[in-house]
């Protein structure tokens, strides 16, 4: 037998081998940490879909998540150890900390490094906070915040300071303002006093039906503008229609980097997207409905925690639940294993949630957006709704604007508006001394097009012939002075960070495309196969749609690749980005 | 595949075929023999597909991307292609991904692995893609296995093997992205986790990241390679794995489960790294004889690597001479009743036919017991009285069925560990309730929707509490009590004034739970108990089970699929033993020794006169060799010098016969006081059947050779029988098995050759070539009037509790390395090093009391003994209670147990008596 019991000496030290061991198998709560997580827990309840919840009390009380309160949990909760462990180390506002790390600063300072703000100089500002590191606190790098239109962007503990200069941040800190300041927004009176919760009141008491309320949807054509784009009525009807209880969850997890448009309404009017959705839980019948908000907006939350109870009685459970720093939880059924408690995995589909969702129930999910526009089709009417659009569009779109504009935030257009329309006549044009190269239609994901494309549609559907979509309609500018390469790197590490990693295309295929991106020299060939490959091979959108800028230099940009880049075929490249659309 | 009304039509590669209800892509393509690659895919019993790996993608015509064959199940009409440019792109790329972080093949710790297949399968040989960071170090912390995580690509096929097959939920998938990493609990060393070393992630990791460490040498990559490997059975418990061992060399390098009906290829950390044991130097290689002049005396000890200090080396024939005549002489000296025998639960049905055999034949008594006295002869006696049959009346597996499952006095993750996992499907597959009632707590208890922590003793108080609450509340099954059974009226009387509130203070658990989980049990739509030592041994083992019995009886729980009562059967063949008639009341089959009509049978089967009275059981025999009465002995694979209670006096006894024959691998504790030692064969080394908890016959094979000069156990029989007298001429387990089938009815059936065709059988079966009957009493029980027998039981007190003097309860049991004395197990290389010392486990707080820390020594003590042993916090132990393993020779748990009997089953009272304990004086 060649067990390794008697193996050489340079082998690394046989760690519990032979030594009898003084306490049962593994780790064991100790009696001080179950005490103190009790205090912490007080009487909530210790169900599965409040891990994530629970994990936050403890982050935010320690600072960290100990490994001692992580064993303390799993016990209290009846859960493996594994299991927390798996679910605290997937989110990136966990920090869990084993004994043998040396303990964290108490004060993180989150840097955004999303392409809006690393155009702003975020990596420069990262360098320069840096030197505001010490023990007690600690700077690291963040995906998008959504606050794109004030780049560079920065989260001092829970305080977003956008735009942010090493000064500000400093000053900030001397103030000790690590929580957020609330802004001033259409609080519940002034809600109702602007004929808020009308609508509502004559569905709950029957004056106006759920198909009244259904068919002006259809008639307005409203679809889900978190990206994908699905007609809202239908995805209505399709859950009501299936047997009860029936969930409703709110997907107000905008991570798509160049997108804020959610936040910028849930900070401006949350009445009018809480009202769409107990339209829409009504609608349905849902029993009760689960908020799901990215944990980057601690200001819509404190916004949401106050006017949530000051909703009109009767109606639906709300749960508002915070997420936990994972882009990915945006993908709709990696949101709800996020609601469960557990790692945001993409589901595999189908089944579809309307179907399976939310603890396997029928489960409506909606747009923060789209249940913002709910109010306002109804009661005006759809004709109002589609009263707007040009070039034979209909309806509004919410541009989150960021980049080389010079007037950069939510830009409320009408749909089928161009892009130089848009910067033109929303955006106060390009910023000085900025000549308009690229713009990203739809965020990290929605690919990239040349400035000469800027007269074609902004809609569903009017991009997908030129290998982008508009998705959440986040458009990023990119001038001459931006280097294209870099911003397609820039996304690709992007969603590397962001993958959940569970399928090979997307978990090693983002690494490796990064790593080749890396490279001085780019070997197109290779990356476009691996792009094809992610594109029809990965489980979810983020995989998919992964390739998507790196696709569009290819296609759009193909000045940008030196013969020997392209290798092979440089022809076949060329005349690829010829193609007419 | 024959037209189904339910069967889904649709194209693949061209061709018409049909997918069964439920069938994938990926199988139906499999069936036709299409290859498609898979890593993270196990086409096994209990594994989810997954399709995270992505090497399985097929195109289906219409859909914008490619789908994962292993978990899509087609639609009508779906036009598949599996080897379409976009498919076949995709999975090589997924592959050349993968291969881009893998060490060099020579490198890989499997180059055998099944990933290096599936790549050599699509032609690749390198990857285009640069390496990523180097993975982790290697993790040797365990013993049993060598975790090398740069060989993981993150299939999570260990982490459902751990959490969802398995269901021990150490394996996490932790962090995210392309930092995905296997973690075990919170990223701990492997050998520090609460890993039990099942194994199951080891048997489904495609890469070799996970191997037995017995497979990789000094450097990480495997130099182990059988050469054969052969079908046989686990020899430990009663839950009967099948198993294949990998032979090198004559010499068993691995073991992988097998999909045997009662495993479903999953083994426990005995099954899968305790089979080294049969190779230790300590076996036993020629027959010895004492040597003249040695003393024998309770507290003498020999050590197992020096024999020669008591015994010298003989050949067979004189050590077979000397045993038998040795025997013939007290026989003949001073009566056939002056004689015993203890079989063995660890030997096959045909050895225990035929020992039983030679102690009815050649000694010429009914003095003959084995193990089964020292589990669940309570059990089996109360299934007797009430349903007469002895046997469990639905397999473990009916868990999966059951909207309620009973676990009582039961620890089954660690007695009966792959029974256990089919437990845990039952709660997080199907959504069954588990109650489990055990003073301790255990692993099941996080599963369980409630645990039921009683005072210990009070079984009793408990089960009628629900009995009665049962009654009151007229949740009875009136139809079921009216149709199928007798003696109601007793019962309801018997249980009258046992009522929740007033049994509340008895047994320690509030009257509303107690009520809620009566409630539960007779209003499920079907509710399985299952039941272990904890019920058994005590001194009112019996009436425990009556209870218990009385419960399914009440509620029609029984005879259903999902209902029914299972008491766990210890040992691999502790049903077929007791049913070949290994017990000093019984024939083969239950035939009991003092009906005419059996005996008159056996009489004329055998060809003899029989003696028509009962024997002593083991217990008894002990005593009776104090006594004088019984002064010869023969002990086959059995270990009364460790598992009997009241150590010092069995010993005492055994020390003082006149003649002692001891048959077994190893000189066990029982061996050092014997006048000839035989040594046998291994598990391994033979064949024949073993019947399993579940009544299934399953057949053993031979898998490596006995060392030396050890024999097969029968053989060794049959010569003392024939230096006995006896006229014996069998030639191998098949004939034996033939005469033993013959003279069991409920064995009707199972031929030997039937065994060899499908591995296993569960009786009883019908009809020739029909299936076995896992489900019994459906329409009726086998007693005389077909109805089942309702025994009221009362409440009594232990034999010895706790009093001022030993203020604590002394419990003991086993630990999920060790199986029972340890004479197999702690010669196990693995095994001994996850478990290697003596402990006792006592709550935290309780050790606090006694001035403890955990790791220290602690001295243990009852009327009968003292032991020293670490001392383990455990905060599933109750207050008040030391739990002790038997397993360890040197500090003996039965040193300390009260022989107390129950009355009727004469099993003596393992699981409770009076103790105290503390610091070893200085």
């Amino acid at each position: 037998m060649t067990a390794e019991g008697s193996g050489p000496d340079d082998e690394p030290p046989r760690r519990g081998r032979g030594e009898p061991r003084a306490a049962p198998k593994g780790r064991q709560a100790d009696p001080g940490s179950l005490d103190f997580l009790q205090a912490l827990l007080g009487d909530r309840p210790l169900r599965r879909d409040l891990l994530v919840e629970h994990l936050h009390l403890i982050q935010d009380r320690c600072g960290c998540i100990p490994a001692a309160m992580l064993t303390a949990l799993a016990e209290t909760m009846r859960l493996s150890l594994a299991d927390v462990f798996e679910t605290a180390t997937f989110y990136a506002h966990f920090d869990v900390q084993t004994e043998d790390e040396p303990p964290l600063p108490p004060l993180t300072v989150r840097a955004c490094e999303g392409l809006p703000c690393a155009m702003a100089g975020a990596g420069a500002l990262f360098a320069d906070l840096q030197r505001l590191a010490g023990p007690g606190l600690r700077v690291v790098r963040a995906p998008c915040m959504g606050l794109c239109d004030h780049a560079p962007a920065v989260a001092i503990g829970h305080n977003p300071v956008a735009p942010a200069t090493s000064s500000t941040v400093a000053a900030a800190l001397a103030a000790g303002e690590t929580v957020p300041r609330l802004p001033d927004y259409v609080a519940c009176d002034a809600y109702r006093a602007g004929g808020g919760y009308a609508l509502l009141g004559r569905l709950r008491d029957g004056t106006l039906s759920a198909d009244a309320v259904l068919a002006s949807l259809d008639d307005a054509s409203l679809r889900g503008l978190g990206g994908a784009g699905f007609p809202t009525a239908r995805k209505w009807r399709a859950v009501r229609a299936e047997p009860g209880p029936r969930l409703m969850v709110v997907n107000a997890d905008e991570g798509e980097p160049g997108t804020f448009k959610d936040r910028f309404y849930l900070e401006n009017d949350p009445h009018r997207v809480l009202e769409g959705m107990l339209v829409g839980a009504h609608v349905v019948g849902a029993d009760e409905i689960y908020f799901y908000l990215r944990d980057e907006y601690p200001v819509a939350r404190a916004i949401l925690e106050r006017e949530i109870a000051r909703l009109p009685p009767g109606g639906p459970v709300i749960h508002l639940r915070r997420g936990a720093g994972a882009d990915i939880c945006g993908e709709e059924s990696a949101l709800l294993d996020s609601l469960e408690g557990r790692r945001g995995l993409p589901r595999h589909k189908p089944p579809l949630p309307f179907r399976v969702g939310l603890f396997g129930r029928p489960t409506l999910i909606n747009n923060v957006e789209t249940l913002f526009w709910v109010r306002d089709i109804v009661e005006r009417g759809p004709a109002w709704w589609t009263s707007h659009g040009r070039h034979g569009h209909r309806g509004l779109r919410s541009f989150s604007v960021s980049g080389r504009v010079r007037d950069s935030g939510v830009k409320l257009a009408p749909a089928g508006i161009t892009l130089r329309e848009l910067v033109d006549e929303f955006c106060g044009g390009m910023a000085p001394g900025h000549t308009l190269q690229a713009f990203l239609p739809g965020g990290a994901s929605g690919g990239i097009l040349p400035a000469a494309m800027d007269d074609i549609p902004l809609d569903f559907g009017t991009l997908e012939p030129h290998g982008c979509f508009i998705g959440s309609a986040a458009v990023v500018v990119l001038s001459d002075q931006d280097d294209l390469r870099a911003a397609a790197l820039n996304l690709m590490h992007f969603f590397e960070d962001e993958s959940c990693g569970q399928c090979t295309p997307c978990r090693v295929g983002t690494r490796k495309a990064r790593q080749l991106m890396q490279q001085p020299q780019w070997d197109v060939a290779l990356l476009s196969e691996l792009s094809q490959v992610m594109r029809d091979a990965s489980i979810c959108g983020l995989g998919q749609a992964a390739p998507n800028p790196l696709q569009s230099l290819f296609r759009h940009f193909p000045h940008l690749f030196a013969p020997a880049e392209i290798g092979v075929s440089p022809a076949e490249a060329r005349s690829d980005a010829d193609a007419p659309a | 595949m024959s037209p189904d009304s339910a069967a889904v039509p649709f194209t693949l590669d061209g061709i018409a075929v049909e997918a069964a209800p439920g069938e994938t892509i990926w199988d139906v393509a499999h069936r036709h023999g299409t290859a498609i690659p898979h890593l993270c895919h196990r086409p096994e019993p209990g594994y989810r597909a997954d399709g995270n790996c992505r090497a399985c993608m097929v195109e289906v015509s219409g859909e914008r991307v490619l789908a994962a064959s292993c978990r899509r199940v087609p639609a009508p009409g779906m036009v598949v292609h599996s080897a379409s440019d976009r498919a076949v792109a995709a999975r090589t790329m997924v592959l050349e991904l993968l291969l881009a972080d893998q060490p060099p093949r020579d490198r890989a710790p499997d180059p055998d692995a099944a990933f290096w297949s599936q790549v050599d399968a699509v032609g690749l040989s390198t990857s285009r893609f640069p390496a990523s960071d180097p993975a982790p170090p290697r993790d040797i912390s365990h013993p049993a296995m060598a975790v090398n995580l740069e060989a993981c690509i993150q299939c999570g096929l260990c982490v459902r093997a751990c959490r969802e097959v398995q269901v021990n939920d150490v394996i996490g998938m932790a962090w995210r992205g392309d930092r995905s990493t296997v973690v075990f609990d919170l990223d701990d060393p492997m050998g520090d986790s609460t890993c039990v070393a099942c194994g199951e992630c080891v048997q489904a990791c495609p890469t070799g990241a996970l191997m037995p460490a017995s497979l990789v040498g000094h450097d990480g990559v495997r130099d182990v390679h059988p050469d054969r490997s052969v079908d046989s059975l686990c020899p430990y418990c009663g839950v009967g794995c099948q198993i294949t061992y990998k032979v090198a060399a004559d010499r068993i390098v691995a073991v992988e489960g097998r999909d045997g009906p009662a495993n479903h290829n999953r083994l426990c950390v005995k099954g899968r790294f305790g089979f080294d044991y049969a190779a230790h130097p300590h076996r036993l290689t020629v027959p010895l004889i004492r040597l003249p002049g040695v003393p024998k005396h309770a507290g003498d000890t020999v050590d197992p690597a020096n024999p020669w200090t008591h015994f010298r080396p003989a050949t067979w024939d004189e050590a077979l001479d000397v045993a038998a005549s040795g025997l013939v002489r007290i026989r003949d000296t001073h009566g056939p009743r002056s004689l015993a025998g203890f079989g063995s639960a660890k030997g096959s049905n045909e050895e225990a036919y035929l020992f039983q055999k030679l102690v009815r034949t050649g000694f010429g008594s009914n003095n003959v017991d084995h193990c089964t006295r020292l589990c669940h002869a309570s059990s089996v006696a109360a299934l007797m009285e009430g349903l007469s049959s002895g046997a469990v009346s639905a397999p473990f597996e009916a868990a999966l069925d059951a909207e309620l499952i009973i676990v009582i006095g039961a620890n089954p993750t660690v007695n009966h560990p792959v029974a256990a996992t089919f437990i845990k499907n039952a709660v997080r597959q199907s959504g069954a309730r588990l109650v489990v009632i055990d003073p301790r707590r255990q692993a099941l208890s996080r599963h369980a929707w409630r645990h039921l922590s009683f005072k210990p003793g009070t079984d009793v108080a408990l089960l009628n509490a629900l009995l009665h609450t049962i009654i009151a509340e007229g949740l009875v099954d009136e139809a079921f009590v009216r149709d199928r059974t007798t003696n109601f009226a007793a019962l309801r009387d018997g249980v009258r004034d046992f009522s929740p509130e007033v049994m509340a203070p008895v047994c320690g658990i509030p009257a509303e739970t107690l009520r809620e989980v009566a409630r539960a049990y007779a209003t499920a739509r079907s509710a399985l108990i299952f039941w272990g030592m904890g019920i058994s041994q005590h001194v009112h083992g019996t009436d425990n089970a009556r209870c218990l019995i009385a419960l399914a009886l009440v509620t029609g729980q029984i005879g259903r699929p999902g209902t029914g009562l299972h008491p766990l059967r210890g040992q691999n063949n502790v049903q077929g033993a007791s049913d070949a008639g290994l017990i000093p009341m019984y024939f083969a089959d239950y035939q009991p020794v003092d009906r005419p009509a059996s005996h008159a049978l056996f009489e004329q089967a055998w060809g003899m006169p029989l003696d028509g009275e009962r024997g002593l059981t083991v217990v008894e025999i002990m005593a009776a060799i104090r006594a004088g009465n019984i002064r010869g002995m023969y002990i086959e694979g059995e270990n009364p010098a460790m598992s009997d209670p009241d150590l010092h006096h069995a010993r005492t006894a055994l020390a003082t016969l006149g003649h002692l024959v001891v048959q077994d691998l190893f000189l066990t504790e029982t061996a050092f006081h014997a006048d000839v030692v035989l040594p046998a064969s291994a598990f391994a080394e033979k064949g024949g059947t073993f019947t399993n908890t579940d009544r299934r016959v399953q057949l053993a094979r031979p898998v490596v050779p006995p060392p030396g000069e050890a024999r097969q156990d029968w053989w060794i029989i049959q010569e003392i029988a024939r230096r006995m007298g006896l006229d014996w001429s069998y030639t191998g387990p098949a004939d034996i098995f033939a005469e033993l089938a013959a003279l069991s009815p409920s064995l009707h059936n199972v031929t030997w050759e039937r065994l060899e065709r499908d591995g296993a059988v569960t009786y009883p079966v019908a009809n020739p070539g029909g299936p076995g009957q896992a489900i019994l009493f459906d329409h009726a029980f086998p007693t005389a009037d077909g109805r089942a027998h309702l025994v009221p039981a009362r409440q009594l007190p232990p034999d010895a509790p706790p009093d001022a003097a030993y203020p604590l309860l002394l419990s003991t049991g086993r630990i999920l390395e060790h199986w029972n004395t340890g004479s197999m197990t702690r010669r196990s290389g693995p095994l001994q090093a996850i478990e290697p010392q003596a402990h006792a486990l006592v709550n935290p707080r309780e050790l606090a009391r006694l001035g403890l820390c955990g790791g220290q020594a602690m001295r243990i003590e009852t009327r009968r003994g003292a032991v020293v042993v670490q001392a383990r916090p455990d905060r599933d132990v109750p207050d008040g209670m030391v739990f002790m393993p038997f397993c360890y020779a040197e500090a003996a748990a039965n040193l300390l147990t009260n022989p107390a009997l129950d009355p009727i089953g004469k099993i003596p009272e393992f699981k409770l008596c009076a103790a105290r304990a503390g610091p070893v004086p200085a």
